[in-house]
Order: structure tokens, then C-alpha cells, then sequence
């Protein structure tokens, strides 16, 4: 089965955070860094002054649509938040796109695309 | 919608009546079989939902003890660590493996994490001060990743769910409302024509009957007429005269007649077996088509 092929690729987590976010994950090991063109970095660490959205949309649209090694997505919710359009017109099932909450900005699960799409559901 | 003229262009024949009503034994199949498939599926998809509701709230929990461990190595390490671990990541440690598991006919992807122990980009991390933190960080922060990652097959298995139960729906609606109630109305459109074609084939027979009544009648007339005639001019001669003329004419009448009568008397039978037999049921029929 092709997807079977195209889902072992997929191997690596991706990460759109900010410093401690991203400095969290990578003590846990989800880093790469490869000199391949293209594929330098599976993460990018968001600074609230000098990154701007535009920097973020494209990071977002490289992890999901170019690379095809990465399976899971996680993004701070805040970082979401900006673009939250792009979030939520984002339906595919690979790969999966995981809003996590950051140090400075508490979870709400109000905003998360897929417990949104969970509430329509059950019509809350 | 599918209203009474919805039925597919069809021949009225009693072959398209069979293939018609195996077609609609097949589709309520398939409309059963569909119903209990999607329904397989939303039982699952119900189970994921909550799971993930679960532990999306637990993920909050998860990430806040991680973060405030990494602000403990901060303070122990004293100054930017960030910057230090951000240089030193070279290969990924933590990676991913797909799984597919089956649930009714849909392959679901499971995530599962795979940790490579001999990777270890962050040797020199705390060198000099708080090493302990970073290896606690470093566990919880694992822990945590764990429990995205164990999210992130449940998300993923929610969209695809999503997606399939949406198809398979619409497929069951699609045969409940449009394709069974098609085929009921084809079928019931055969077979009020096939009744249509019964009723004026039964009309013909009997007109054919009274037909060949009215003229076996005249022809009795007739004879009765001749042979009135005959026993007029003279009774000596009748005996004589009849023989031969009878002879002749039934000669004359034998080839043609005989195969004529004998269909007219098949005919007479089927009809009156008919009527004995169908005008009862043909009667009822008819009021039926009256009333409905």
C-alpha cells in the first residue's frame, strides 16, 4: 500500500515554538539537523519580536506540505492563534497538527481546531 | 423527492422484473451491511473523541510540570541554556513509527515513539552546573513528547475517522433514499404493466369468443333455415337429398373447418377456464387500481 510507504517515511516530529518551548523538546530529543538543502531544521524557534507571521506561514506550509519526513507537528497555541486559518484549513490526516501550550500562554481549549471540530460534533 | 415517476428508463418485461428485484435485494444488502459499518465506525470515532478530549486537558497538565522543570535547569545552570542546546542538536533522538491498525475495513495510523538511546547531542549541557536538571528535564520532557505523541495518533485517527464515516453516511443515505426507493418504484411500474398487458389480452380472448358465438349462431340459423327448406318441397325426397348434399358440404367444409373448430374450441376452453378461474381475481385487481 502506497500510504503504508509514505507513513514509515514520516519518522520525524516537527516543532513551530517559542525559546522554551523548542529548547523542552529538543532536550527530549526531537531535534535533526541535517545539511540537506531544504531540510535543515525540523524546528523553528519563534521570538516575539524579531519572527513575524509571514516567517511562521512559511515554516507551517514547509513542515506540512514539502517535507514528507515529519509526522507530527507541534506548534504553540499562541503561535496557532496567528494562523489559525491556515490551522484550520489544514485537513489532512499526515501530519497530524498538535497545538500545545507554551510557558507564558496556558492551554485553552476553547481555540484548539480539533476539539472545536470535536465540540461541532457533538453539537455543544 | 422520489416521488412516484422517479424509476429508471426501463423495458416492461418480466426479465427486467427479475433483474430489477435481485437489484433490490442487493442494495438493501449493501444498505445493511453500509449501516452497520458506519456504525462499527462511530462507536470508535465516540471512544476517540472522549480519549482525545481527555487528553488534550491532560496534555495541559503534562506541559506545565515540563515547563517548570526547564525553568529549574535554568536557575541551576544559571544564564541561557537555551542557546547552548539549540547549537548542540545534531540527529533526532526521539523519532517516530507508524502503525496501521484495521477497524472495520479503514486502516487507522497509530503513532508510536521510538527513543534511540545512543543519540545523545546534549553531553556537554551542564557540564559545569546543574547536570541533575537537565537529565530530569530531559526525562520529563520525554514523558511529555510521549504523551503528544500518543495525542497525535488519536487526532489522526479522528480525521481520517471523520472522513470515512462522512463517505460511508452518505453512501447509506444514498442507497436508503434514492436507489432502493428508485427500484421499488421500477419494480411496481413493471408490474402494473404487466397487469395492463394481462387485462387487454384477456379482453381480446373474450371478445374473440363472443365473436366466434355470434357466428356459430348465424351458422345454426343458417342450417335450420336450409333444412327447413329442404323438408318443404317434398318429404320423400329429403332422405334422399340430404345424404348426398350433407356429404358434400361437410367435404367441402372438412379441410378449412375442422382445424377452425378446433381452435375455436381450445379458444372457448382457455376462455371459459379464464373466466372461471381469473374474473374473480381480475375484477379485484381492478378495484385495486381504483383505489390506488
Amino acid at each position: 500500500m502506497s500510504s503504508t510507504d509514505a507513513m514509515s517515511k514520516r519518522s520525524l516530529l516537527a516543532a513551530i515554538a517559542d525559546e522554551d518551548s523548542i529548547t523542552g523538546l529538543l532536550l527530549a530529543g526531537v531535534g535533526q539537523v541535517s545539511g540537506e538543502d531544504g531540510k535543515e531544521t525540523n524546528f523553528l524557534t519563534v521570538s516575539p519580536d524579531k519572527t513575524t507571521v509571514e516567517e511562521i506561514e512559511a515554516a507551517f506550509d514547509k513542515f506540512t506540505s514539502e517535507r514528507e519526513d515529519i509526522a507530527i507537528l507541534l506548534i504553540n497555541q499562541h503561535l496557532a492563534d496567528l494562523i489559525r486559518f491556515k490551522v484550520d484549513n489544514f485537513t489532512n490526516a499526515f501530519p497530524a497538527i498538535l497545538e500545545i501550550p507554551s510557558k507564558d500562554h496556558p492551554y485553552d481549549p476553547e481555540k484548539d481546531s480539533i476539539l472545536k471540530k470535536v465540540r461541532r460534533l457533538f453539537g455543544e | 423527492m422520489s416521488g412516484a415517476g422517479n424509476r429508471e428508463q426501463v423495458f416492461p418485461t418480466r426479465m427486467t422484473l427479475t433483474t430489477m428485484k435481485i437489484k433490490l435485494k442487493g442494495a438493501q444488502q449493501g444498505h445493511s451491511l453500509l449501516k452497520r459499518k458506519s456504525e462499527a465506525l462511530t462507536k470508535r470515532f465516540r471512544e476517540i473523541t472522549q480519549r482525545i478530549d481527555e487528553s488534550k486537558r491532560k496534555m495541559g497538565r503534562v506541559m506545565q510540570t515540563a515547563a517548570f522543570s526547564l525553568a529549574e535547569v535554568q536557575y541551576a545552570v544559571g544564564g541561557n541554556v537555551a542557546y547552548q542546546i539549540q547549537e548542540s542538536v545534531q540527529n533526532a533522538r526521539f523519532k517516530i513509527k507508524a502503525k496501521q491498525e484495521n477497524v472495520s475495513g479503514v486502516y487507522l495510523p497509530t503513532f508510536d515513539s521510538e527513543i534511540n538511546e545512543d543519540i545523545n547531542d546534549f553531553k556537554l549541557t551542564g557540564l559545569g552546573r546543574g547536570g541533575q536538571q537537565v537529565q530530569k528535564a530531559k526525562m520529563v520532557y520525554t514523558r511529555a513528547v510521549e504523551t503528544l505523541v500518543e495525542l497525535a495518533s488519536l487526532q489522526t485517527a479522528f480525521i481520517i475517522l471523520d472522513e470515512v464515516i462522512k463517505v460511508t453516511n452518505r453512501r447509506v443515505n444514498a442507497i436508503e433514499h434514492v436507489i432502493i426507493p428508485r427500484t421499488e418504484n421500477t419494480i411496481s411500474y413493471i408490474n402494473s404493466e404487466l397487469d395492463e398487458l394481462d387485462r387487454e389480452e384477456f379482453y381480446r380472448l373474450k371478445k374473440v369468443q363472443e365473436k366466434k358465438q355470434i357466428n356459430a349462431e348465424a351458422e345454426e340459423a343458417e342450417k335450420a333455415e336450409k333444412a327447413a327448406k329442404s323438408a318443404k318441397p317434398s318429404e320423400k325426397e329429403a332422405d334422399s337429398e340430404e345424404s348426398p348434399e350433407e356429404a358434400t358440404s361437410e367435404e367441402q367444409s372438412q379441410p378449412v373447418d375442422t382445424t377452425k373448430q378446433l381452435d375455436d374450441e381450445e379458444i372457448a376452453k382457455e376462455v371459459e377456464q379464464l373466466e372461471v378461474g381469473e374474473t374473480q381475481d381480475l375484477l379485484q385487481e381492478k378495484e385495486d387500481d381504483v383505489i390506488f
